[in-house]
């Protein structure tokens, strides 16, 4: 059984096809590890046996019928982000502690649709907000490769399902590093696509213009087949873009002969930790000797990314969390005076600290007054952002160096002060803010056999190409089989 | 500029989020300490630059008048604090 645990959606979906295993049992292979191994992780914050076993049946009636697709039978879990008809919808807050969905999101209704079984939600910072998995109310999850550690953020929960092989892939949604970070903080891959390609209904909004889903595996091949389900144009997300459906593992195979690797000076300053920048520059030395060329660019606005992200997207979640007013759902107060009192009461009780810190900002940087100095003013940054890519992107074809300038910290090191710990998106956050398709993977391990993130960024629509250089580099790296001990 | 408490308790007021006098205080002091890490925006030259509000340039999509939903009050309504006769309750807002 230990094989299947470390199979690939590939390896798997071959396995199920020759009966060698069926779905049922691929489900209660994985359910008993969660329950062994979850209760020392917290990843894990809603599960359902039958409703998992249930789905796993019919996977396997659709296969004994010849019905079933490349990913059917395949388990999975979702970020507790993503309304899963009939599960707890939580989105990590007290605010939606007694939410029951009443409806699939897009991305669940494609995968169950592909036959993929669910194994339960996965926790998450609160409403997305943070890069450490510490303000979520169900408490932190914890980093498989050392307990004492953070997962990353937000979805850190998705990173440590995968990375202790308690599911084999999992959904994930970035707003400004949150796939990529727990990604590379938990020795997974994970993508990012580019703003559009996936549908955001049914997705818990944080900040409309800047969330997108994705998907999180161990590696480049599984994250291009998952793509490949849940991309696509959807009339219910009105930024959705109507573009022709694409297969993202069609340049897998392909040689990195010629690839043009763009390396961005401002990535490569003295923000990251010694150790995260040996096990990157020692990824590009294998990207050369793969046959890539290395070029250097500039991105001179990226330094304005993270102040930028922190009016546009705080002013986006004022906006968006105004629905919580514990009338149609979520939680109301039980002593109240008038209206606003209980919209005030059901607010201050319902949601952590950290939401509220970005919601109060938001408010003030939209408020009458400050709402050029502040907001105008950072969209207009986030276009130079925007046209630094595009004017990198005229010598490369992909850009990559670090996901985040350290390996997973310790908790408690950075919670006390937000700056800091909104600086550890520094690589990541310019790419949300651009629109473009972002990944992380890992490439070695620095201090104290943590794992390192190599981030790849593509151009617009750029997936595939992406994929590609992942892909071909981790058939020449085992870096993205490595588990961590004690996961057995 | 720097946020007085009572810059602080209206904007919780307009955020409609209860603040006691001890976290205001609080509040306060790490709004500052983010506000002035966004201060370095002001610096930046941004004259004829157009405001980008969205990753991708997309029009609104129009899609004919029609009935596209089906019922589903009572599903929606389950998940409602207080509800009673198909309705939301909340406290009275007219005398």
């Amino acid at each position: 059984m230990s094989d299947l645990i470390n199979a690939s959606l590939r390896e798997l979906s071959t396995a199920l096809a020759a009966k060698k295993v069926s779905a049922a049992e691929l489900a209660a292979l994985f359910l008993d590890r969660i329950d062994r191994l979850n209760p020392g992780l917290n990843a894990f914050i809603a599960l359902d046996r039958d409703k998992t076993l249930a789905q796993a049946k019919a996977a396997d009636a659709a296969l004994a019928a010849g019905s079933g697709g490349p990913l059917t039978g395949i388990p999975l879990a979702h970020k507790d982000i993503f309304c899963t008809k009939g599960w707890r919808t939580s989105c990590g807050s007290r605010m939606l502690e007694n939410f029951i969905a009443p409806y699939d999101a897009c991305v669940v209704e494609k995968l169950n649709a592909a036959g993929m079984v669910t194994l339960g939600k996965l926790n998450m910072d609160e409403f997305a907000m943070g890069s450490s998995n510490e303000t979520s109310y169900f408490g932190p999850v914890k980093n498989p490769w050392d307990p004492t550690r953070v997962p990353g953020g937000s979805s850190g929960g998705s990173a440590a399902t995968i990375a202790a092989r308690l599911a084999p892939a999992a959904t994930g949604t970035d707003t400004g590093g949150s796939i990529r970070q727990p990604a590379a903080l938990c020795g997974l891959t994970g993508l990012k696509p580019t703003y559009g390609v996936v549908s955001r209904y049914g997705m818990i909004a944080f900040a409309s213009s800047l969330d997108q889903a994705g998907p999180m595996a161990k590696s480049a091949e599984d994250c291009a087949l998952l793509l490949n389900t849940m991309a696509g144009f959807d009339t219910r997300d009105s930024t959705s873009l109507e573009r022709a459906a694409e297969d993202y593992a069609r340049d897998l195979e392909k040689p990195l002969q010629g690839l043009r690797i763009g390396l961005p000076t401002e990535f490569f300053g003295d923000g990251m930790d010694a150790d995260v920048r040996a096990a990157v520059e020692t990824a590009l030395a294998e990207y050369r000797k793969l046959g890539a060329t290395t070029v250097e660019v500039t991105l001179p606005n990226s330094g304005l990314s993270v102040p930028a992200y922190y009016v546009i997207a705080p002013a986006e979640a004022s906006s968006n969390l105004s629905r919580f007013d514990g009338v149609r759902y979520g939680y109301r107060a039980p002593d109240y005076g008038d209206l606003n009192d209980m919209y005030s009461k059901s607010r201050a009780q319902g949601f952590g600290a950290e939401v509220k810190r970005r919601i109060l900002i938001g408010t003030y940087v939209l408020s009458h007054g400050y709402y050029d100095a502040y907001y105008l003013k950072a969209q207009k940054i986030r276009r130079l952002i925007a046209a630094d890519f595009q004017k990198a992107f005229e010598s490369c074809d992909v850009i990559m160096g670090p996901t985040s300038p350290s390996v997973a910290f310790a908790f408690g090191t950075k919670s006390a002060d937000p700056v800091q710990m909104y600086l550890s998106d520094i690589y990541t956050i310019s790419t949300n803010l651009a629109g473009l398709p972002g990944m992380s993977l890992p490439c070695g391990f620095g201090a104290n056999h943590m794992p390192v993130g190599l981030q790849i960024i593509g151009s617009w629509f750029g997936e595939a190409k992406m994929l590609q250089a992942a892909h071909q580099y981790q058939k020449a790296t085992d870096w993205h089989t490595q588990m961590p001990g004690g996961m057995q | 500029m720097s946020l007085t408490t009572e810059d602080v308790s209206r904007i919780a007021l307009l955020s409609r989020i209860e603040l006691s006098a001890a976290e205001r205080e609080s509040t306060r002091e790490q709004l500052n300490g983010i506000l002035g890490f966004i201060e370095q925006l002001q610096a930046v030259d941004t004259a004829g630059i157009e405001p980008m509000a969205h990753a991708v340039d997309v029009v609104q999509r129009l899609r004919p008048d029609l009935v596209t939903e089906t019922d589903r009050r009572a599903d929606f309504q389950a998940v409602a604090p207080e509800t009673e006769a198909g309705l939301y309750l909340v406290p009275r807002v007219v005398e």
